[in-house]
């Protein structure tokens, strides 16, 4: 099909031409003009478009391409180490990488080579992106915290654009604990903070994502201890890689925390406290410090360090041993015979009885028409053979005769069923009964026996480890009861509570205590050759008799409180065992072993031990019971001076 | 006499010096976008392929248009043909097969030079009208040609491409002229289907519509790329913020800142000031390309004239309108400007067409 033209009128070969022939062009002239306008008008339609946004708008846009390019990125400040009474560490800190998956441009099938880089399940990482899929898209998805130096060289040979552009790491601080769970409970951990947190008005000043302490010493000082987020400016391209830094505001690190705690009583405590469930304390009594705290079974609070996994939670959470809960000032149980001190001190100090009042003990005594059992016949028992031999009769009859209102009078004062008030969240208060106490929780009359039992440390009274620690602490120093306290910066300003016991009464009371571990006591086995210990144990029913014997899970809690020396104590040590079924003799080597440690240090360190010839000799067995039982046996020395109030 | 070399002061000296700035500000606009990226050699290259292009515009100045007209169904079949074996053996890439792979590593996007075939095609048909002006049977005739190919375009898929033929057979239609009321009918059939068949959508449907005639450039939702155009529009205010300086270029927010979006990233970097500049060369180029329509010796180079001058308005249209965010996405790219050897060459052709009856404007 040859194309021939049609006619052109103005081709003078043409012969067939012919001015406004078909090939006249002149027909369209007006429409060519139309569509110059019509070009006209496309190009001020586009012209118009760059002038609305060079030069009317061009502030929001030139401020969106800045938004677009300068980041900021938070610089995790690390969080203050925490470090025991001599500056040893026992919290550090270590940086690590976590990686995360920035979702704006995931891609779904990557999921399985990078699942598989990374020896993660895939399933779960999966799941994981599935439950974003609702959030915002900028928001990443960490899947893996603590890489590996093999993860690394996976990340960073994969992360291009070509292969799995939506991988990137992120560099944070990690919490580093002592791995066997020493001082776990004391330390607590920490993690993100969480939805229901924020919305607390004390919560207010963290930010969604932060990492703060959650329980413990961590939760207690987190704001010592937290430091300041730093930030830093930096150009970032598209997929937010960093291409040049503009400014730089470097993180506070958090300050560093000095405890109270020894570190090598702490580990005396967890060694000789392993295999029970129980909890030991030592604090030094002239001053509340908290020398060593321990309860078991204990936890390793890494795996808290960043985000716990949910099968460690649930592992955690479900242990019947309750391995969360901190003993040492969370578990409530009778006292048992521990209590009897303070039962003595009632008596004393109200004048129901004197050291020389003797009560019978047959084996058992009958109050209100109630057999009340001891454990041997005891003869005639004063106070020194009542507390050494602990016997029940005889502290029955003296229970009685001061009156449930002065033993609880004379408890609070030391300071039991009262939250001590350590540095540390979510202590127990424990119960120290009376008739005011039951009619106002229970709306019931108080009934005398009641009473008896409270004589023995039973019934409705308990205390915590801290607070029997506490307690006996302070009488041993002639009432004064300081505040434990985990913060070494807080021995300077701790507000002792002060209360005028008579120091004669006192001394009778400690008098029995020494009995108790050097006389053939009940407590012989805390005994520390060439160290006045002094001491008192305690062995409480959970249930009645009768059932605990169908109850295996229910045995008796055994205590021992124990403090050395005898007069104007350094340590003061109490343990408790739950649902041993033992006698509280057998938790007294545990107290022992703690106060042997603690003076074996002072030895190596040669301070003030062995002690001046003379402080020797005031308190050499034989003089340290003239110096508490003045009148008895060769005349005494005056009195150290620092001698209990 | 295929070939009569043309005089060289009837060569239309004007076009030449504005396409030669154009193309050096694309050249540039490429280098400043890619310096840094693994497309860093794309300036260099689209130097070859301009120079080439100026030696295809020297050949198709030099061929009698009225030669080519008698070859114009062969030149459409071969199109058509090309355009079915792209579908079948093409190369892949970005989510659409629209290249055929020539040796020497040579991608050919032949939806680009299908166009020729087309506007030549229109040129022919509306010179051998019979009538005075379109009746329903030519124009359907005639349409049905021009849908096929831009059928098989659009299932490359390559929707924007496709788009681009249509300008072509409307200017042509427009300038042979049809009864008022042909108008009136198409409009009218128009204004009632469009809205109805794109609001029976649902949003979601018209998102998945326009992701899907445009995935392979569109990886993280279709108005990403809008409103960063847009931003770096705007940042480059009056002056600009340089060459190789803009931020949304540099950083890799502005998608494809060399081939479709290069005009957004020319926005950002010379500022209104150089978009005025470049806006007012395309129109004195177009106003030439009407010139040599209304200077044509026949009518045949007056409609192929008209047939590159609309082709080229909407090129300029939706590119340009794209990037100020008044037209949609549709990924074609602006001529002269944007890299691919395709696209220079195409229009290059093109061009060479309209000098070649620019030069024939006194044929004795």
């Amino acid at each position: 099909m040859r194309y021939t033209p049609p006619p052109n009128p103005f081709d003078p070969h043409d012969e067939n031409r012919s001015v406004g022939g078909r090939d006249d062009t002149s027909f369209a002239a007006a429409k060519m003009t139309i569509f110059q306008y019509v070009a006209v008008a496309v190009f001020l339609f586009l012209v118009s478009g760059f002038w609305d946004l060079q030069i009317r708008h061009p502030d929001i846009y030139n401020e969106r391409a800045e938004r677009n390019r300068i980041k900021e990125l938070p610089v995790v400040a690390p969080r203050g180490r925490i470090l025991d009474r001599d500056g040893r560490v026992i919290v550090d800190n270590h940086s690590s990488f976590s990686l995360i998956l920035s979702r704006e441009n995931l891609k779904e099938e990557h999921l399985h080579e990078i699942a598989d880089g990374l020896h993660l399940d895939y399933d779960d990482l999966v799941k994981k992106v599935n439950r974003y899929k609702r959030r915002p898209r900028y928001e990443p998805i960490i899947i893996k915290e603590e890489l590996t130096p093999s993860d690394l060289a996976f990340v960073e040979s994969h992360r291009d654009a070509e292969t799995f552009p939506e991988m990137e790491t992120i560099e944070s601080q990690r919490r580093l604990y002592p791995e066997s769970g020493i001082l776990s409970h004391v330390i607590g951990y920490t993690g993100e903070i969480s939805e229901s947190e924020l919305d607390l008005p004390e919560y207010a000043k963290y930010n969604q994502g932060q990492i703060i302490g959650k329980t413990g010493i961590e939760k207690q000082y987190n704001d010592i201890l937290m430091g300041v987020d730093g930030e830093r400016q930096s150009i970032v391209d598209n997929r937010g890689k960093e291409r040049e830094v503009l400014g730089m505001k470097p993180a506070k690190p958090g300050k560093n925390l000095q405890l109270t705690i020894d570190l090598d009583l702490q580990v005396v405590a967890e060694l000789a406290l392993q295999g029970h469930r129980g909890a030991v304390v030592a604090l030094n009594p002239q001053n509340g410090e908290v020398l060593a705290m321990a309860s078991q079974p204990n936890f390793d609070p890494n795996k808290f360090a960043v985000r716990i996994k949910s099968a460690d939670w649930k592992e955690l959470t479900n242990d019947p041993g309750n391995p969360l809960l901190n003993r040492a000032i969370q578990a409530q149980w009778a006292p048992g015979s521990t209590f009897k001190p303070i039962i003595a001190l009632a008596g004393l100090e109200t004048g129901a009885i004197d050291e020389n009042t003797v009560f019978n003990c047959p084996g058992g005594v009958t109050f209100f028409g109630h057999y009340y059992k001891c454990l041997e016949v005891h003869g005639a028992v004063s106070l020194h053979k009542g507390i050494t031999l602990s016997c029940d009769s005889y502290f029955y009859n003296v229970g009685n005769k001061t009156g449930i209102e002065s033993i609880a009078y004379y408890a609070h004062q030391a300071g039991l069923g009262e939250k001590s008030g350590i540095d540390l969240p979510n202590e127990a208060s424990g119960v120290v009964p009376s008739p005011e106490w039951k009619l106002r929780n229970f709306r019931q009359k108080w009934f005398a026996g009641e009473t008896i039992s409270v004589s023995i440390g039973q019934g409705a009274v308990t205390v915590t480890p801290l607070q029997i620690a506490r307690a006996i602490g302070g009488l041993a120093m002639g009432g004064v009861w300081h505040v434990p306290h985990l913060n070494m910066a807080l021995t300077k300003t701790e507000q002792p509570h002060e209360w005028a016991l008579n120091p004669d009464n006192v001394k009778k009371i400690v008098y029995g205590m020494y009995g108790v571990v050097n006389e053939g006591g009940t407590g012989v086995r805390a005994k520390i050759p060439s160290i006045d210990v002094c001491g008192k144990t305690g062995s409480a029913q959970v249930a009645s008799a009768e059932y605990e014997k169908t109850h295996n899970d229910l045995k008796d809690t055994a205590w021992f409180v124990g403090y050395a020396p005898c007069v104007n104590p350094e340590i003061i040590v109490s343990v408790l065992w739950e649902n041993t079924g033992l006698h509280g003799q057998y938790a007294a080597p545990t107290a022992r072993d703690i106060m042997k440690a603690y003076f074996d240090k002072k030895l190596r360190n040669g301070v003030a031990y062995p002690e001046p010839e003379e402080l020797k000799n005031a308190r050499s067995p034989a003089t340290l019971v003239s110096t508490l039982m003045p009148g008895a046996a060769s005349p005494a020395p005056a009195a150290p001076k620092d001698s209990p109030r | 006499m295929m070939l009569r070399f043309a005089r060289v002061k009837d060569f239309d000296w004007t076009m030449f010096f504005i396409v030669m700035t154009i193309c050096a500000l694309g050249v540039l606009q490429i280098f400043s976008a890619t310096h840094d990226t693994v497309w860093q050699g794309s300036w260099w290259k689209q130097i070859l392929y301009i120079m080439a292009g100026l030696v295809l515009a020297w050949i198709a100045t030099n061929i009698d248009y009225h030669a080519l007209m008698g070859h114009v169904y062969t030149l459409y079949i071969a199109s058509v043909g090309l355009l079915v074996v792209v579908l079948l053996v093409g190369k892949r890439a970005f989510g659409s097969t629209r290249w055929i792979l020539l040796p020497a590593g040579i991608h050919l996007q032949i939806s680009e030079f299908a166009k020729i075939a087309i506007i030549l095609l229109v040129a022919r048909f509306m010179t051998e009208l019979k009538t005075e002006v379109l009746e329903w049977r030519d124009l359907l005739k005639l349409s049905a040609a021009i849908v096929l190919p831009m059928a098989l375009i659009a299932k490359e898929p390559d929707l924007g491409t496709a788009l681009t033929y249509l300008p072509i057979l409307a200017v042509g239609v427009y300038l042979a002229g049809m009864r008022w009321k042909y108008w009136v009918v198409i409009g009218v059939l128009l204004l009632v289907v469009v809205p109805v068949a794109y609001s029976s959508l649902h949003a979601y449907q018209k998102a998945r519509i326009v992701s899907f005639l445009d995935p392979e450039r569109d990886p993280q939702g279709t108005g990403y790329q809008l409103i960063q155009s847009r931003i770096a529009v705007g940042a480059g205010g009056t002056w600009g913020k340089g060459v190789t300086k803009g931020s949304q270029t540099q950083l890799r927010f502005l998608p494809v800142p060399h081939t479709d979006f290069i005009f957004s990233a020319f926005a950002e970097e010379h500022g209104f000031i150089g978009v005025m500049v470049v806006m007012v060369l395309f129109f004195v180029l177009l106003m030439q390309i009407v010139q040599n329509a209304q200077t044509s010796p026949d009518r045949a180079g007056m409609y192929i004239c008209m047939g590159v001058g609309s082709l080229l308005l909407f090129h300029i249209l939706v590119n340009v309108g794209m990037v100020v965010g008044r037209m949609p996405v549709t990924g074609i790219p602006l001529p002269l400007m944007s890299y691919g050897g395709s696209s220079i060459w195409s229009t290059f052709l093109m061009l060479g067409l309209v000098n070649s009856v620019r030069v024939r404007r006194f044929v004795n």
